[in-house]
């Protein structure tokens, strides 16, 4: 008979769930306008279960007859996440005010989508992988449309909808291939199973798992539903997407082409390289044309993606670090921009053009300054943080002799370094149509701690980050 | 031994029957009808092959919602079926192309099958229980509940988050609804609201 699972290496997600229940409950008694003691409650809670996770057993522990696992390589990961859903819902207490959708639901749903990103990362089998996914991705689908009443809302989120069950069915479907080639579902088993090779059905079925997942990392050529989606949901929902569920996934992603798929390295290798190359080129012809800087961000965000895949095609250790690294950066680089962008209100009424940030600098100095180091940084211009990002990510792919996709890589970068620096041209060099409305001062905290952290302070983090990021890389390869 | 072949050509033609009719009724309503009939067919077949617990599933799943869905759907929306059926003429050879696939795909699966080979199951060392000692819903509920609890408690999450969902997207408050105020009905008492009065006669109120 089955003996009672150990619940200490999930003892963060089950308070998690717990707390989002807990939430959910004081938000239906308490009825309209709680939104604000929610949504703090909810970042109370995200805080609880970073601290549980700090304090969880050390080293790599499987429970739950094998379908989750927890080790340093997911810790990261999931503070990461944790970090970006904190900051996200900080982010959207006044937004969401502003736009009358006040309500409790939605911190509830971010930490019910969080919870299945933390479910994500520490998927040990394909069910776990799978049902973590859907969490997740369900509750990001009904965020999307939250403004129920705008058009532009709802079409978001029916497209990221369907388009989500679209690439899970494919997901799905890889999955049975895998099942029925090899026998099993759990990763530790396919890992043995495939040590010397695998079956042509094994492979079909890996690529199908892979599309799945670029999917939800909107790698091209998988990235369609990206911009449409950016640009209809709510600002707030947008700054939660292009974070949280991109570390998630691609965490998730790393985790199954390195653990159980890690001996067919010499398959998926190639599939990764095109979808870097093609998200890096696509990320950067894409943005050029796009007025709306949510539209921008999202071809921006695609563009990241192709960067930290570059890392993962190396296959190695050292590119693995390179991801997680590249994660933490663009994690605050991200956070930093969407801050601002949140903050753009002329008289009461949100704005998203690039057009509208002209002239900021004579309205706005501080937050024009923060907007030109984001923007600095996101292109990769030393000394920024973004440089050393695509540092962590390019020298494993050198390393392994990737020449083309480094090239690729540079090309790509200068490309988009035109339109960043068109987002500061708009700020510094034209003139005022309409001045921007004053940020509310919590978008003002995290703008100045994410402008900082981007330069110059991230200097001091780069060494536990670096140190950080090698434990979990070498947590991943030693697993093996 | 015999009696099981009947019913199992009596549930298979059956099914095949109503199969062809769900495609070629001129009423919708009549297709989705055939189309339970063909489910509870299929789910006759189950029984018959010891699979009760994947025929309960046929029975409840697709007959109780999937198919009552399709119905509210076909009723619901106006939808002008013949206008549908227009290009059928024309997609006839892609069709075909398809099924064509599709069954040489079933010789192919038929052979392997015959020539004695597995198609995979390296590392399929999970012992499935001895039928005549449990049925196959004990057999379920026996990993469902132990193995793969944390599955079924995150699909639990799941359902809630879909719960979540359909609340926040489509609940309205409007305001201006009549509601029932039990508190104010129950303080009536029959002196505020009774009048009795003697009405004269051929006079009127």
């Amino acid at each position: 008979m089955a003996t009672f699972p150990d619940l200490a290496p999930a003892l963060p997600e089950i308070f998690l769930a717990c707390a989002s229940m807990a939430l959910l409950m004081i938000g239906v008694f308490r009825g309209e306008g709680s939104l604000r003691l929610v949504s703090w409650l909810t970042v109370a809670s995200f805080i609880a279960t970073g601290f549980l996770l700090l304090q969880g057993p050390e080293g790599r522990n499987v429970t739950f007859n094998g379908l989750f696992v927890s080790d340093s390589f997911g810790t990261f990961a999931k503070l990461l996440i944790l970090i970006a859903s904190s900051l996200a819902v900080i982010l959207s207490v006044n937004y969401l005010e502003k736009e009358r959708v006040a309500r409790f639901e939605y911190p509830v749903l971010i930490a019910l989508a969080t919870l299945g990103m933390l479910a994500m990362v520490s998927a040990n089998d394909l069910i776990s992988l799978y049902v973590g996914l859907e969490l997740q991705s369900l509750a990001l689908y009904v965020i999307a449309a939250f403004k129920r009443d705008v058009a532009k809302s709802t079409e978001a989120g029916l497209k990221y909808f369907v388009l989500g069950a679209l690439s899970s069915g494919l997901l799905l479907y890889g999955s049975s291939l895998v099942y029925g080639f090899a026998g099993t579902t759990s990763f530790d088993k396919l890992a043995a199973v495939l040590e010397g090779g695998a079956s042509v059905g094994v492979v079909i079925g890996m690529v199908f798992v892979a599309a799945g997942l670029a999917f939800k990392i909107s790698a091209v050529p998988f990235h369609m539903w990206t911009p449409d989606v950016y640009e209809g949901a709510p600002t707030s929902v947008t700054a939660f997407f292009a974070v949280a569920p991109k570390v998630a996934a691609i965490t998730l992603f790393i985790r199954v082409l390195v653990g159980p798929f890690g001996d067919l390295a010499m398959q998926w290798q190639q599939v990764i390289q095109f979808c870097a190359g093609a998200s890096m080129i696509i990320g950067a012809l894409g943005a050029i044309q796009q007025k709306n800087i949510k539209r921008l961000m999202a071809y921006s965000s695609i563009g990241h993606i192709g960067y930290a895949l570059v890392g993962l095609s190396a296959g190695s250790q050292e590119g693995v670090r390179g991801v997680l690294i590249y994660m933490a950066i663009y994690l605050a680089m991200n956070v930093g921009v969407f801050a601002v962008i949140l903050s753009m209100r002329q008289s009461g009424r949100a704005v998203e053009e690039v057009a509208d940030l002209a002239g900021l600098s004579k309205t706005h100095p501080m937050l024009a300054f923060a907007m030109a180091v984001f923007m600095w940084s996101l292109a990769g211009v030393p000394p920024a943080a973004g440089f050393w990002g695509k540092w962590a990510v390019f020298l494993p792919a050198i390393q392994a002799g990737l020449y083309p996709l480094a090239i690729v890589g540079v090309i790509a970068s200068g490309i988009s370094c035109f339109y960043y620096l068109r987002v500061i041209k708009a700020m510094y060099f034209d003139d005022v149509t309409e001045p921007l409305d004053r940020p509310t001062p919590t978008a003002g905290f995290v703008v100045a701690g994410a402008a900082l952290f981007v330069f110059p302070v991230y200097i001091v983090f780069l060494s536990p980050i670096t140190s950080g990021a090698a434990a979990a890389a070498a947590a991943l390869f030693g697993a093996r | 031994m015999t009696l099981t072949a009947i019913a199992f050509y009596a549930f298979a033609i059956i099914l095949l029957a109503s199969a062809v009719r769900v495609i070629t009724a001129k009423n919708p309503v009549h297709s989705v009808l055939f189309l339970i009939l063909a489910f509870f067919n299929a789910a006759g077949l189950f029984v018959l092959i010891g699979a009760e617990f994947v025929a309960m599933i046929l029975v409840i799943v697709y007959v109780g919602a999937v198919a009552v869905l399709f119905l509210f759907v076909v009723m619901m929306l106006d939808i002008n079926f013949q206008e549908l059926r227009q290009g059928f003429m024309r997609y006839m050879p892609v069709g075909l192309v398809v099924g064509a696939i599709l069954a040489v795909e079933l010789v192919f699966l038929a052979a392997t099958q015959l020539a004695g080979g597995p198609v995979g199951g390296q590392a399929n060392n999970a012992p499935i229980p001895p039928v005549d000692q449990v049925t196959n819903t004990e057999a379920i509920g026996h990993i469902l509940y132990t193995d793969y609890v944390y599955a079924f408690q995150v699909s639990g999450l799941i359902l809630l988050v879909a719960m979540i969902g359909a609340i926040v997207l489509t609940l309205r408050s409007r305001p201006g609804v009549r509601r029932q105020q039990i508190g104010q009905q129950l303080d009536r008492k029959r002196a505020e609201v009774v009048q009795v009065r003697k009405v004269p006669t051929r006079g009127g109120v």
